[in-house]
């Protein structure tokens, strides 16, 4: 009767155990996808970057020489067209929607940007190097 | 996404740290260059290979439009107006900026933040931040563009409870983005955006000709900010990382700026500054005349002396007198003379602009010092040769605590033996107050064209 018994619980504890794994599998997977598609958990990263990235900045900047104040403004106005890679999305899909058409004009704004921040920098930089030589 | 393109997103920030980096001195200015540009051009290509970037004709016109009409621009654009380019491209980034939000708001699938109508609440803080700072950064710096071209004019713009208004603008901003987290509602996104490009007219008309070295270096930290905010938004460390690194760099050149004019950030802000109000702060320069002179008179003293200080400053951009001024200094050289130039941190429109200039007309790089660098030597100077500059020179900076300038650090060209002032007519600076120095015992006023007068004293030596 007493080992019936028993072996009734084992089983029962069994099945729980079996239960309780599934869940945490399960808690597993949502913490998972939750990382992966963002929301809380990104922003978090995202500030932990961005102060960071604002030190790294801080401590660069300040190394540069004045003279060359005028192209770290051009070169940075480049740079910060980046945000093309969010025009780039905006623009990707097939179908034309109003959300395609603002990534295309994004896209034109940035690449206008992008060209012409090197270039002008490349310009200054290269007057600053030609008197080097002499 | 997989990790191989944030990987890559990785590298590219990288690459856009060093591309400041290289920025520490001219030699290694051309590596940072090509860094910069190896990093853009990776981020580009691997946002190509992404999956939600399927059709590729409407990129490519995009990216080949605006890059003929950025390489065009870059290519023509007089060095003299680079403060102005600098601006318009600044707008640029802001609109693009605004674009890019409005995209992610009415397809967010897009970008992995929701389906419309449901946005994560705090993808819609991100994005609403970044679409204002954009707004702000756009018209912003439209107004700054016009003020430096001379379309807006360069005197402040103020009107009574501007301060309260803005403020008042402001608050609403804060309450609207609150709203649109609550309601989601594409009207109020719009309206957000329209507050904030009123909100950056109404914060720069107030501010001065004079101060546009801040409001260039503020702006571009704006856009920095804005890509930051886009790249919170969007979920990209690339963006963020380097619209910080920008971000930064705006802030600091801000600070600079607003040092070497003894002004606080806030101040400068508030505008209103090198208006009427600052006039009545004139130094005494009643019944004293000032000596004027030819470029005959100016090329016999230089001539004669052992060492002469060059002091450029806007005038000389706006005269186109860089090219003049080298080939005096080549003169005056060839006869033995010791020249070297003095930048102050504030001459010019923007930071660095007299460097530009100089480095554009074959200065060499050693001759060019800043103000630190030679303040000292003034003493030691025989002949110091402003030249298109005033409020830099002021010696009521040190002297008179009334002026709006006083606590400025300035160039102390008064203690060396002769100041030659080149100059249009005898008025007063863009801070809107009289220069005593002009009737100083040992200054000589040239009045006229910088570029005429520098071909003048030229032909008066070879003579």
């Amino acid at each position: 009767m007493n080992n019936y018994k028993l072996a009734e619980q084992a089983d029962n504890i069994a099945q729980t155990a079996q239960g309780l794994s599934q869940q945490a599998t399960d808690l597993a997977l949502d913490i998972s996808q939750l990382t992966a598609t963002g929301g809380a958990p990104f922003f978090v990263t995202g500030l932990t970057v961005f102060v960071l990235a604002c030190f790294v900045g801080y401590y660069v900047v300040w190394r540069v020489t004045p003279a060359l104040h005028s192209s770290l403004m051009a070169v940075t106005n480049a740079i910060s067209s980046v945000i093309i890679v969010g025009a780039l999305i905006a623009a990707g899909p097939v179908e034309a929607s109003l959300s395609k058409w603002m990534g295309f004009f994004a896209v034109v704004l940035a690449s206008v940007n992008i060209f012409g921040g090197f270039i002008v920098t490349q310009r200054m930089l290269a007057m600053f190097a030609k008197k080097k030589k002499q | 996404m997989s990790s191989l393109p944030l990987l890559s997103y990785l590298v590219s920030s990288v690459c856009c740290i060093m591309a400041l980096r290289g920025l520490s001195g001219p030699q290694t200015a051309k590596q940072g260059l090509i860094f910069g540009i190896v990093g853009m051009a990776l981020a580009v290509v691997t946002t190509l290979t992404l999956s939600v970037v399927q059709s590729y004709t409407v990129i490519i016109a995009g990216v080949a439009i605006g890059g003929a009409i950025g390489t065009v621009i870059a290519k023509k654009i007089e060095m003299t107006a680079l403060p102005q380019l600098v601006a318009a491209f600044h707008s640029l980034v802001g609109l693009a900026a605004v674009f890019i939000a409005g995209a992610a708001f009415h397809n967010p699938e897009a970008y992995g933040i929701g389906t419309p109508g449901d946005i994560h609440i705090g993808s819609l803080i991100e994005m609403s931040l970044g679409v204002a700072i954009g707004a702000i950064t756009f018209t912003g710096s439209i107004i700054a563009f016009g003020k430096l071209q001379g379309i807006v004019t360069g005197k402040p713009v103020v009107f009574k409870g501007q301060h309260m208004f803005n403020a008042l603008l402001g608050a609403a901003l804060v309450f609207l983005i609150f709203v649109l987290c609550v309601s989601e509602s594409a009207f109020i996104f719009w309206l957000i955006v329209a507050i904030a490009l009123a909100l950056g007219v109404l914060m720069i008309i107030p501010i001065g000709g004079a101060d546009m070295p801040v409001i260039v270096s503020m702006l571009n930290s704006y856009s920095g900010w804005a890509a930051a905010g886009i790249g919170f938004t969007l979920q990209n460390n690339l963006l963020i990382i380097v619209g910080a690194l920008v971000g930064a760099s705006g802030a600091i050149l801000s600070y600079i700026m607003c040092k070497g004019m003894n002004r606080s950030f806030i101040s400068v802000i508030l505008g209103g500054f090198g208006g009427e109000a600052a006039a009545g702060a004139a130094a005494s320069s009643d019944g004293k005349s000032a000596k004027l002179g030819s470029a005959e008179d100016a090329a016999f003293i230089m001539k004669n002396a052992s060492s002469v200080v060059i002091v450029p400053g806007y005038g000389m951009a706006v005269a186109q007198a860089q090219h003049a001024l080298r080939e005096m200094a080549d003169t005056l050289k060839k006869e033995g003379v010791r020249v070297r130039y003095a930048i102050h941190p504030v001459a010019g429109r923007m930071p660095g602009h007299m460097n530009v200039l100089l480095a554009e007309a074959n200065v060499p790089y050693e001759d060019v010092l800043e103000l630190e660098e030679i303040n000292r030597d003034f003493s030691q100077t025989d002949v110091a040769f402003v030249i298109g500059a005033n409020d830099i020179t002021n010696p009521a900076a040190k002297k008179d605590p009334a002026s709006p300038i006083y606590g400025m650090p300035i160039l102390d060209v008064e203690a060396s033996g002769t100041v030659l002032f080149v100059k249009r007519s005898l008025g007063s600076g863009y801070a809107g107050i009289d220069n005593e120095l002009f009737f100083y015992d040992n200054t000589m006023m040239l009045l006229g064209d910088a570029k005429h007068m520098c071909e003048g004293i030229i032909k008066a030596m070879e003579d």
